[in-house]
């Protein structure tokens, strides 16, 4: 080592060079706020206070007890089991018919994929005017179909998930595209050689070769998925603002509220806290599938 | 067999057919309503089909009794200066991190690996903190500063520039190049087709970003396309929906042109996270 090259020099150099400036967004955008957040988080720092007390863990004991935030978290869990289930198979099912086609393959795909790349808040705002009572098209629809008139966002009991059909309407497109990745590098030889040992029916094919090997897949798109239902905010602001009667605050919407609008710093920050606990679980869990996937390819 | 192979194939059709008028139908009913007279919005679930045309003043009314068309350049100055500086910053840095060897090059990866599982709500309380004590707030530097970091794009660039030919680049040095030239004029030329998928990956995400521009934008001047349409909607009193409409079509039709135009590297760049 004590003898180095110039070429070692070199890299040397123009690597600190090149990396500088990543480095210094990640100490101020990355690390600093991570130190601030968690000091923030035992004190009882207001925007704009002149002085802060430390509080030591007063801010998570709060969480403990405070009836808003154990329903935002209801709900979120709730919104969550919602679209999983619906975004996942949904999209393996679609993936699956879509796979098959020939010539309308591109059509489908297009059409399924058209809510991931638009603007939520704008197709949320046409949602709403769809689902509208007397002027949308579904409550008459649904009336003809004998549920009633229904006015599905202004039901407590029908506007979260209300909400996650939305969800699932634009996450189902996102994980049609995985699964079609994951179909796509199924050897062929696999069919054929299941084919030889029995497997005539398309049930026995993707019982025996689709199903396992998309594991990888399955699992991926089930944790990316749950990430994105945990995160639900867009649809919140613009439909329901968390009502009616509280049945669609959420947790992203309880830590907005808290933070910027309530400006109640401290107990943002620990719910903030709390938060990352949640989603550092998710990437450990995503690091293992990721390990898995590389072993099977 | 063949018998059942068209039946398959039919309901295969049929079932995605189904969907696929769900998927499109919010699409549809926006396009309808956005070219429908304001006196038909009332009586449209009778008869879907507008009498006449009126997008011509529904989207007039759009464009001139709002705010959208800054909403709208506001959003392409806030996704260009994002996307300059996220290329300019991680471009050298993930060649460093896939081909130099320098100190620290370990930690760094770590991290850039460890960023990768924090969304922004994470700092966005000492961020908004840190942006209010210098009164930065409600400007296009507050709209812009936390994504100037992008641990995503420092992954994928670093990951493609490790499978770029060893051979290459010592035949380049061995000419006199360079690291700043073997960068900029053989790495990132090379790298165009990452780059083109981060691109539209980076410049999606922050035209449809509401929780950010929603924390830091007070003013209608800096208001972008998600606070356009919001904004747009809550003072829109008149109850016109065909202008609200012809609205809501104006902020993500640039998203939706720029998909039907360049397909595969849009669900590239969209999906990316999900394959890295």
């Amino acid at each position: 080592m004590s003898a180095r090259t110039p070429q070692a020099r070199t890299e040397a150099r123009w690597g600190a060079i090149f990396a500088a400036p990543a480095l210094l967004l990640i100490l101020t955008i990355l690390l600093a706020p991570l130190v601030v957040l968690v000091a923030l988080s035992v004190t009882d720092y207001r925007l704009g206070a002149i002085a802060l007390r430390l509080v030591g863990f007063d801010n998570y004991a709060a969480m403990l007890a405070d009836p808003v935030l154990q329903r935002s978290l209801r709900n979120t869990f709730l919104y969550v089991a919602f679209v999983l289930p619906a975004a996942v198979f949904g999209g393996l099912g679609v993936a699956l018919l879509v796979h098959a086609r020939i010539h309308t393959r591109t059509v489908y795909e297009v059409i399924y994929f058209l809510p991931v790349t638009s603007t939520l808040v704008a197709m949320a705002t046409v949602w709403q005017f769809m689902l509208h009572p007397t002027l949308g098209p579904v409550t008459p629809l649904a009336s003809t179909l004998g549920f009633g008139r229904i006015d599905l966002l202004n039901d407590p009991d029908l506007a979260l998930g209300t909400l996650a059909l939305i969800g699932i309407w634009q996450l189902i497109g996102f994980n049609m595209v995985l699964f079609l990745a994951g179909l796509s590098a199924i050897p062929r030889e696999l069919y054929e050689a299941a084919a030889l040992d029995g497997a005539r029916h398309g049930a026995d094919r993707f019982l025996r070769v689709t199903w396992p090997m998309l594991g990888p897949t399955t699992m991926f798109v089930t944790v990316t998925s749950t990430v994105t239902a945990f995160k639900v905010f867009d649809t919140v602001v613009v439909l329901t603002r968390g009502g009616p009667l509280g049945s669609t605050e959420t947790l992203l919407y309880i830590l907005y509220l808290e933070g910027f609008q309530y400006f109640r710093m401290g107990y943002a920050a620990a719910m903030t806290v709390v938060l990352l606990v949640f989603l550092a679980g998710l990437s450990i869990l995503q690091a293992r599938v990721i390990e898995r996937r590389v072993h099977y390819a | 067999m063949r018998v059942g192979r068209i039946l398959g194939g039919s309901a295969a059709h049929a079932v995605l057919a189904a969907g696929a008028v769900v998927m499109l139908a919010p699409f549809v009913w926006m396009l309808l309503t956005s070219i429908r007279p304001p006196e038909e919005v009332f009586v449209a679930v009778f008869d879907p089909i507008p009498s006449r045309f009126a997008g011509i003043e529904n989207y007039g009314q759009a464009l001139t009794e709002s705010n959208l068309p800054r909403a709208m350049l506001n959003g392409a100055i806030v996704c260009g200066g994002i996307l300059a500086v996220q290329l300019l910053t991680a471009i050298p840095a993930a060649y460093a991190l896939a081909r130099l060897r320098f100190r620290g090059r370990e930690l760094l990866f770590a991290l850039v690996l460890f960023g990768l599982c924090i969304p922004i709500q994470v700092p966005a309380l000492p961020l908004y903190i840190a942006l209010a004590d210098l009164r930065l707030l409600d400007t296009y530097f507050a709209l812009m500063m936390p994504f100037f970091l992008t641990v995503f794009g420092l992954f994928l660039f670093r990951q493609f520039f490790r499978t770029y030919p060893e051979e290459i680049l010592q035949a380049a040095r061995l000419d006199g190049m360079g690291e700043f030239e073997i960068v900029w004029r053989l790495a990132t030329p090379a790298a165009l087709p990452a780059i083109a998928a981060f691109s539209v990956f980076s410049v999606v995400a922050h035209w449809n970003d509401l929780y950010w521009p929603l924390i830091v934008v007070t003013s209608a001047e800096r208001a972008t396309p998600a606070l356009g349409i919001l904004a747009f909607r809550d003072a829109e009193t008149g109850g016109n929906y065909g202008a609200l409409m012809a609205a809501a079509a104006l902020i993500t039709g640039p998203m939706i042109a720029g998909f039907l135009l360049a397909r595969r590297a849009f669900v590239r760049g969209i999906t990316m996270t999900g394959v890295r």
